[in-house]
C-alpha cells in the first residue's frame, strides 16, 4: 500500500546534521577560525557586514564560516540577527570629510588636495596566479611610515565652489523637513518601502542591495541604457567615528571607528528648463571595503535621479520600481529558492486544467472528423 | 521539546508585534485591502511563510492551539518547520486536527472541514498584488485599487474563455471582497475560494517579502470574478480519494510507477485520516482489505 510522503522532523534533522558534517568538511583539515576569515578573508566580510546591514567584523566572519561561504546566506544570517537587536536610538551623521583616509583617488583631477593616495588595491596588480601562496608563504614586512595626511577634503566641493557642481542636497537644495525643522530620514528597516521612494530611503535600499545586482545595473548606464557620462569623481576609503547622544547624557560620544568606502560620481547634465548646466551627483556608500559595490551603486542612485532631473525614465537602471524592489538580495534568494518547495496542490490544478482543455480540443476533432466523413458520404 | 531561550514569546519583541497588529486591525476594518507594514526579517528565508509567521506570532497566545498545513497537509517539510518553530519559541500546543485548532497557518489550501467563529485562519501569500502580473508596477495598482478600475482583469479572464473556452486560473483566482476591493486569496486552488465566502472564522493573509497584510472579517461576502454566462467553477474529478473514497474533497496525484500508473488521495491529511478511522475506504485500502 502506497504510504503517503512523511516529509517529517526526522528527514529535517538528519539533513541539517549532513549539513554540518558537510560544513565542517575533511576533519583532517584544521577547523577554520572566524579570525582567520575576518583577517584574510577581509573583503567577503566587509560585503556580508554591508549586505546585511550590519558593522560587526567577528559576527560577519562567523556567518560566513556557518554559511560555508555562500556570502549571500550569510547576509541573511546577519540580517536575521540584526532584527531582534534593541534600538537605542540613531547615530549622528557620518563626516566622512574628516574621515582618517587610507586610500583616495579622483578620476577628475591630476592632482588635488591631500593628494592620489592608492592604498591597498588590486588596481594595476597583474591578475597572475601566485604560487607562492600555495606554500602559505608571508608578504615581506612593511616598514611603518610617517603619515603627512591631515583631514582630505571632498573633491567635490572643490567644484561646488564655483557652481558647477550641484548641492549635496540635490538640484533644488530642497529637503524633507519636519514640523520642528529638523531633516527627517526614513529607516527602511523600520517602515515598509513604498513608491515613490525618496532619496534617503533610495539610497538605503542601494546600499543593503546586492552587489551583483547593481553591478550589472551601473554597467547598463554606461553601455546607453539611461547614460549620464559619469566620472569617478572621488573614491575613498578609511575610517570615520560614529558619534551618538545618549538621551540620558544629552551630549555626544563616540561609539565606534568603522571602516567606510564612499564613491562620489561626477555626471554630466545638459541642464532643463528650470535649472541651468550643472554637473550632478551620484553617491555610494558602504560598510568596509566595497569599491565595486560603492560605484555601482554610486551609477544607479544617479540613474535613478532621472525624474527629478527631468531626464526621461527609458532604461531599466533608472527605473525606481524596477530597481528598488529586485535590489535585495535576501528577499531575491528568498523568493527564487521558494520554487523548492512544494506545489503540489497548484500544480494539480493546472493539470486538471490542461487535460480538460486537450480532451475538449481531442473531442472537437473527432466530431470534425465525424462531419467530414458523413459529407464525403452524402 | 525545549523552550528557546534568549528571546520574546512567539520570537518577536512586544513593538513589533505591536506594529503588526496595528496593521491587522486596518486590514480587518478594511476588507480586502492591502495595508503596508514594516515586515521583519525572520530566521527562515523570504518565501517560506515569514509573512504568515509574523502574523501568527503577533496574534498567538499561550492558550492557542496551533495547526500548520502546507499543501493541506500537516506533515510537508515546511509545515513541519514552522510548527516545530512555534514550539521552541512561544511553547504552546500544537495539533494536527483542524477542528482542535484556534490558530490555523496554511500554505496553499484551506481545510476541509468546516471552520468555526473561534478560529483564525493565517495565509502566507508570495504575491498579494491580484493585478501584479496585468500591471507590475505599485504605484499604478494602488491607484487601480483606489479607483476600483478592474476592468483590466475582467479582459483578462474575458480573454482566456475566448481564447481557451475556460478561464485558465486554476489557484490564486482572484476574488472581490464586499463588492469593493479585488483580493488574491494567496495561491489556494479555486476549489477552496467558496470556504472563503462568509466563513465563520476570520481570515488574515501575511506577505512579508512583499510586506502587507491583509484580512476577510468573519462572514463576508467573498465572490469569485466570474461572468453570467460563465459562472465561476471549481475542480472536480473523476476519481474517489483512494485511501478513504471521499469525492467531494481536494485530491492530490500520486505517481505510483514510472509506466502511467497514479492514484489520487485527499490533499487535506486530518480530514483524510479523520474519515478512515470513521471506517471510510477508499480502492486501494478496500483492495488491499480484501487480500
Amino acid at each position: 500500500m502506497y504510504v503517503p510522503v512523511k516529509g517529517g522532523e526526522r528527514a529535517i534533522e538528519n539533513a541539517h546534521k549532513l549539513l554540518a558534517e558537510e560544513r565542517r568538511g575533511n576533519r583532517d583539515t584544521p577547523d577554520l577560525d572566524v579570525a582567520q576569515i575576518d583577517e584574510q578573508l577581509a573583503l567577503a566580510v566587509d560585503r556580508v557586514m554591508t549586505e546585511g546591514s550590519l558593522y560587526d567584523r567577528e559576527l560577519a566572519a562567523l556567518a560566513i564560516k556557518q554559511a560555508r561561504g555562500d556570502l549571500i546566506e550569510a547576509a541573511f544570517l546577519l540580517r536575521a540577527f540584526r532584527t531582534t537587536l534593541a534600538r537605542f536610538g540613531y547615530s549622528i551623521p557620518i563626516d566622512t570629510g574628516q574621515m582618517v583616509v587610507r586610500r583616495r583617488i579622483s578620476a577628475t583631477y591630476k592632482d588635488l588636495p591631500g593628494g592620489q593616495v592608492l592604498g591597498p588595491t588590486f588596481d594595476y596588480t597583474h591578475r597572475l596566479i601566485d604560487f607562492s601562496l600555495l606554500e602559505g608563504a608571508d608578504p615581506e614586512n612593511l616598514e611603518e611610515g610617517e603619515s603627512d595626511m591631515g583631514v582630505t577634503p571632498h573633491v567635490l566641493n572643490i567644484l561646488d565652489r564655483e557652481g558647477l557642481m550641484e548641492p549635496a542636497n540635490g538640484s533644488s537644495g530642497a529637503q524633507e523637513r519636519g514640523e520642528d525643522g529638523e531633516v527627517h530620514v526614513g529607516d527602511l528597516t523600520r517602515e515598509p518601502l513604498e513608491f515613490p521612494a525618496d532619496r534617503d530611503i533610495r539610497l538605503q535600499r542601494l546600499a543593503r542591495g546586492d552587489e551583483g545586482f547593481l553591478l550589472a545595473l551601473g554597467y547598463s548606464t554606461q553601455r546607453g541604457y539611461g547614460r549620464n557620462h559619469p566620472f569617478a569623481g572621488e573614491l575613498r576609503l578609511g575610517e570615520v567615528r560614529v558619534g551618538f547622544v545618549p538621551e540620558e547624557l544629552g551630549f555626544e560620544i563616540e561609539i565606534a571607528e568603522i571602516t567606510v568606502t564612499e564613491c562620489e560620481m561626477v555626471n554630466q547634465f545638459k541642464g532643463s528648463k528650470n535649472v541651468s548646466p550643472q554637473f550632478t551627483r551620484g553617491y555610494g556608500l558602504t560598510f568596509g571595503h566595497c569599491e565595486r559595490k560603492a560605484m555601482s551603486m554610486a551609477l544607479v542612485d544617479r540613474a535613478l535621479r532621472a525624474k527629478e532631473l527631468d531626464e526621461e525614465v527609458e532604461a531599466p537602471g533608472q527605473d525606481e520600481e524596477f530597481v528598488l524592489a529586485h535590489a535585495d538580495n535576501v528577499e531575491a534568494t528568498g523568493f527564487v529558492e521558494h520554487l523548492k518547495l512544494p506545489h503540489y496542490v497548484d500544480f494539480q490544478s493546472e493539470l486538471e486544467l490542461v487535460r480538460r482543455m486537450r480532451a475538449e480540443i481531442e473531442a472537437a476533432k473527432v466530431r470534425n472528423g465525424d462531419a467530414e466523413q458523413i459529407e464525403a458520404a452524402e | 521539546m525545549a523552550e528557546t531561550s534568549g528571546y520574546n514569546f512567539a520570537y518577536l519583541d512586544e513593538q513589533t508585534k505591536r506594529m503588526i497588529r496595528r496593521a491587522l486591525l486596518k486590514a480587518i476594518a478594511v476588507p480586502g485591502y492591502q495595508v503596508p507594514f514594516a515586515s521583519r526579517e525572520m530566521p527562515m528565508p523570504y518565501g517560506w511563510g515569514t509573512g504568515g509567521i509574523q502574523v501568527t506570532a503577533s496574534i498567538v497566545g499561550r492558550d492557542d492551539v496551533l495547526k500548520v498545513i502546507d499543501q493541506g497537509a500537516d506533515d510537508t517539510t515546511n509545515a513541519v518547520s514552522i510548527r516545530k518553530f512555534f514550539k521552541r519559541t512561544a511553547g504552546i500546543e500544537t495539533t494536527t486536527q483542524t477542528h482542535e485548532a484556534t490558530i490555523i497557518q496554511t500554505r496553499h489550501r484551506i481545510p476541509e472541514e468546516d471552520l468555526r467563529a473561534d478560529q483564525i485562519m493565517v495565509f502566507q501569500v508570495p504575491i498579494p498584488e491580484p493585478l501584479r502580473f496585468l500591471e507590475p508596477r505599485e504605484t499604478e495598482t494602488r491607484k487601480m485599487h483606489a479607483l476600483e478600475e478592474y476592468g483590466l482583469m475582467h479582459v483578462k479572464l474575458y480573454e482566456d474563455i475566448s481564447q481557451h473556452g475556460h478561464i485558465a486560473t486554476t489557484y490564486a483566482y482572484p476574488v472581490a471582497v464586499k463588492q469593493r476591493y479585488v483580493m488574491d486569496p494567496s495561491p489556494i486552488p479555486k476549489f477552496d475560494n467558496p470556504k472563503i465566502n462568509r466563513s465563520p472564522a476570520l481570515m488574515l493573509f501575511g506577505a512579508g517579502r512583499e510586506k502587507r497584510i491583509y484580512a476577510v472579517p468573519p462572514f463576508t461576502d467573498v465572490h469569485s470574478l466570474d461572468f453570467e454566462d460563465f459562472p465561476f467553477e471549481i475542480q472536480t474529478w473523476r476519481e474517489a480519494c483512494a485511501l478513504c473514497g471521499a469525492t467531494g474533497s481536494f485530491l492530490d496525484e500520486i505517481v505510483t510507477d514510472d509506466a502511467g500508473g497514479r492514484m489520487f488521495v485527499c490533499s487535506d491529511t486530518d480530514f483524510c485520516e479523520k474519515r478512515r478511522e470513521a471506517g471510510h475506504a477508499g480502492p486501494a485500502l478496500a483492495a488491499e482489505g480484501a487480500v
